[in-house]
């Protein structure tokens, strides 16, 4: 998408060229494909016309540097300015000066406030406190129960009344917790839908009852155009103090998170990246404008990349990279490795551009364990010097890894001209991206 | 015949637990707003120009319809009203109604009449209900059982989603609710193995209908989809023809990633039917006219509550009759 809409941008500003400033007359095709890719990524109507406005105006005049493509300075400039309406520092969570701090959580229903709720709960623990989670509804079959099973999982109490009613559960909480020393009360509500009435007046209650520190408007990340009217609702009813993404591990483009911003005004403090306990993350800005725009989240991966490589580890790569020693059995290193960072999908996903390239083609996991198997199948010494790789070796291995000749020959091919490339590869480059050297994936993990 | 008595005629056909008012109360919110928004740039007098027509688009665009079919949308209202001669804006309203009508008419959801009835010689039913994390698949089955069950029935749930914590007793509720079986196994669990027990409990006690729950689950995930792949082909060795129904559950609030979520999930498992969700909230579901449009799956239930009978029969001229009808709501009144 990215190189989508930089083509786009690239071929709407070709008229620039031979001219020096960026004019209204020449930024307009440009701007429109900005508003179209903002409405594919579910940008509100309303908020992707007042955003183009805003970099139209930005645009004029815009000196046109000889050797940067104008298309380039559109996006950096889109960027930038998403960037600055997304909030451009990452906003913390608030901690009351007096213990117990009291974190409330709402929003529609399914969009993920109680996996939030036990997420935020762990990662707080993880940090020393003692927080207490509230289970406040007692209306969708099982809620308690999941709540329950959640906190267990992360060896947290639950707060949970029978026949009592959400506004009677949390104030209730909060005595036990001033009386226990719970130093974080974080209370999950049910959730409702903005024009249900009773039930947006039953959490105001709540609210004016508990004077949360903080009330997070918990958020899907694949919420389309009506993403403004509940956020506002929210907003208005509850002044909410921060916003949390849902299910950003998905492939949306996560557009609401520009309208929400622009509604509230309020931060985005977290993003949840997938179903399990760890997988909350604090939000930056600059990633999700990268998103909006189908730039991939290579901070993201980069940064999945440094956290699980070993710094020594990635020094000996190099080293070998370097002097072109670079074996079968550093590649199966290397691609357990690259496991461990999640799936292979998930990661070529957040390369800029890999999104378009990827498009109808099937990554499978599987394509790994096949050349793992395969590697496994060598000797130590075959894996060390690859030389030694004959036919009958070859045979052996095909055998023994459940795969055929032909899989070998090209898995011994591409490793060949891997080293190849590794040796006209400038050391710097792959080293600066990774943190190490990670070798370029072979095309047969592609199928 | 206003709209809506069309609407109640169609549904009239249906099992009797469809309940036509909360259809209408639930698509109020969107429609008041649609029409509404329409009506204030398609007034008498007004030509019919390009401004106005990329006016309309828009108003399309913020029903999440998308701006690929909103543009085909505009395109075939373009070509009505240069062949009709229509010359005022506000014959408009009607005319764009009836191009969306044909442009999802054609779809299989058209004939989405016979529901709830099985083929009893070739039992058990299997129903296999999939979709993303949070969009409502296990009261969607509930609410399915809860129907098969009225109209005569017998129905087993498998509950295929051993991941979500409480997964097991929130099926459990629904399961009691509809007055039906359910097999299950605990959490962590093989969801193939839950769906093969299940089915193979429901050929020996020769059970109508079989609906299998499954952990919600994004679409991008390649271990996953395959897990659902799984499931399937499991079922198989019981009965070859198992699953007989694939509905992917999508959630009437999300936005553009719907589309995208009917391609990847079709490619495992071969999606016969849709069901939208929460239409009761404010958010349009247009997203579902882009998928009949773009895919031609057909949409067969959609969720307009979280009570049992909150399951309505799909019906795209109803629907976007339902769409355009104008009615005051209560929230309107107030905030004037
Ligand atoms: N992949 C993914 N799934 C998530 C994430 N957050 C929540 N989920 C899943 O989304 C579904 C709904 O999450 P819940 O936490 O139950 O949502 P809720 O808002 O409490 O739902 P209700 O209480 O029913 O309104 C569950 O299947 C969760 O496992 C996330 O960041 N990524
Ligand atoms: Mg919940």
């Amino acid at each position: 998408m990215f190189e989508n809409l930089s083509d786009k941008l690239e071929s709407a500003l070709k008229r620039l060229k031979g001219q020096n400033k960026i004019s209204e007359e020449n930024v307009s095709e440009a701007l429109e494909e900005v508003r179209q890719a903002l409405l594919d990524a579910d940008v509100n109507l309303n908020v992707a016309k007042q955003f183009v406005e805003s970099v139209r105006e930005k645009s004029l005049g815009i000196e046109v540097k000889a050797n940067v493509l104008p298309g380039q300075l559109m996006i950096k400039l889109i960027h930038d300015e998403l960037v600055l309406l997304m909030g451009s520092k990452k906003a913390d969570l608030i901690i009351a000066p007096q213990a117990p701090t009291v974190i409330m959580v709402a929003g529609l229903q399914g969009s993920g406030k109680t996996t939030f709720c036990a997420k935020l709960a762990y990662m707080l623990k993880k940090k020393g406190k003692q927080p207490l989670l509230v289970a406040c509804d007692i209306y969708r079959p099982a809620a308690i129960d999941q709540l329950r099973t959640l906190a267990e999982s992360i060896s947290l109490p639950v707060f949970s009344k029978a026949d009592a009613k959400p506004l009677e559960i949390a104030t209730e909480a909060l005595v036990y917790a001033r009386k226990f020393g719970r130093d974080i009360v974080i209370v999950d509500t049910a959730g409702r839908l903005t024009i249900d009435e009773e039930m947006m007046k039953e959490v105001a209650d709540i609210k004016a009852a508990i004077k949360p520190n903080e009330i997070l408007f918990v958020c899907d990340a694949m919420t389309g155009q009506d993403a403004v009217n509940t956020a506002q609702a929210f907003n208005d009813l509850l002044e909410l103090t921060g916003v949390v993404l849902t299910k950003l591990d998905g492939d949306t483009r996560g557009g609401a998170a520009l309208s929400i911003k622009h509604v509230t005004g309020k931060p985005i403090k977290f993003v949840g990246t997938g179903e399990k306990m760890d997988a909350l993350e604090p939000f930056y800005p600059e990633r999700i404008a990268s998103r909006i725009l189908g730039m991939g989240d290579i901070v993201t991966l980069v940064e999945k990349a440094q956290s699980q490589i070993d710094e020594k580890e990635a020094a000996r790569l190099e080293e070998k990279l370097k002097k072109n020693q670079f074996t079968f059995a550093d590649f199966l290193d290397q691609m357990k490795l690259i496991k461990k960072m999640g799936s292979l999908r998930d990661l070529l996903g957040m390369i800029p551009g890999m999104d378009k390239a990827l498009k109808g083609v099937q990554i499978d996991d599987k394509a790994f364990s096949k050349v793992e198997a395969m590697v496994l199948s060598m000797t130590l010494e075959e894996r060390n010097s690859p030389k030694l790789l004959n036919g009958s070796r070859r045979k052996r291995i095909a055998a023994g890894s459940g795969s055929s000749i032909q899989d070998v020959n090209r898995l011994i091919k591409q490793f060949e001209d891997m080293q190849k490339m590794m040796k006209n590869m400038s050391k710097g480059k792959m080293a600066n991206m990774f943190g190490g050297g990670m070798p370029q994936l072979p095309t047969g993990f592609r199928n | 015949m206003g709209l809506f008595d069309k609407l109640k005629k169609k549904l009239s056909n249906v099992v009797e637990a469809v309940s036509f008012e909360r259809l209408s109360d639930g698509l109020a919110k969107t429609r008041t707003s649609l029409v509404s928004k329409l009506k204030t740039v398609l007034f008498a007098g007004r030509k019919i120009d390009a401004t106005l027509l990329r006016e309309i688009e828009e108003i399309l665009i913020t029903s999440d319809i998308g701006v690929t079919t909103s543009e085909k949308i505009i395109s075939r209202l373009r070509d009505r009203v240069k062949r009709d001669g229509i010359e005022s804006a506000d014959q408009v309203i009607n005319v764009l109604q009836e191009e969306i009508v044909a442009l999802i008419g054609t779809s299989p959801s058209a004939h989405n009449d016979s529901i709830f009835a099985v083929d009893a010689e070739n039992g058990p039913h299997v129903i296999m209900v999939i979709g993303v994390n949070g969009v409502g698949k296990t009261t969607t089955i509930g609410k399915l059982a809860h129907n098969y069950k009225k109209s005569g029935k017998s129905v087993v749930i498998g509950a295929a989603d051993t991941f979500r914590a409480a997964a097991n007793e929130q099926l459990e509720v629904w399961a009691k609710r509809a007055d039906v079986g359910i097999i299950q196994q605990k959490q962590g669990a093989d969801p193939a193995a839950v769906a093969y027990d299940t089915l193979k409990s429901a050929v020996a006690k020769k059970t109508d209908v079989v609906i299998i729950d499954t952990a919600g689950r994004l679409h991008n995930k390649q271990g996953l989809m395959q897990e659902l792949e799984k499931i399937g082909r499991v079922m198989k060795k019981i009965k070859p023809e198992a699953p007989n129904d694939i509905y992917l559950v999508l959630d009437a609030t999300t936005g553009q990633n719907a589309l995208q979520q009917a391609k990847e999930f079709t490619k495992v498992a071969p999606i016969t039917g849709l069901v939208l969700t929460k239409l009761d909230g404010t958010a349009k579901g247009g997203s579902v006219i882009a998928i009949v449009d773009s895919l031609n799956m057909p949409v067969r239930y959609v969720g307009v509550g979280e009570q049992i009978d909150d399951l309505q029969v799909f019906d795209p001229e109803a629907f976007v009759a339902a769409m355009f009808e104008e009615r005051v709501t209560v929230s309107e009144e107030e905030t004037k």
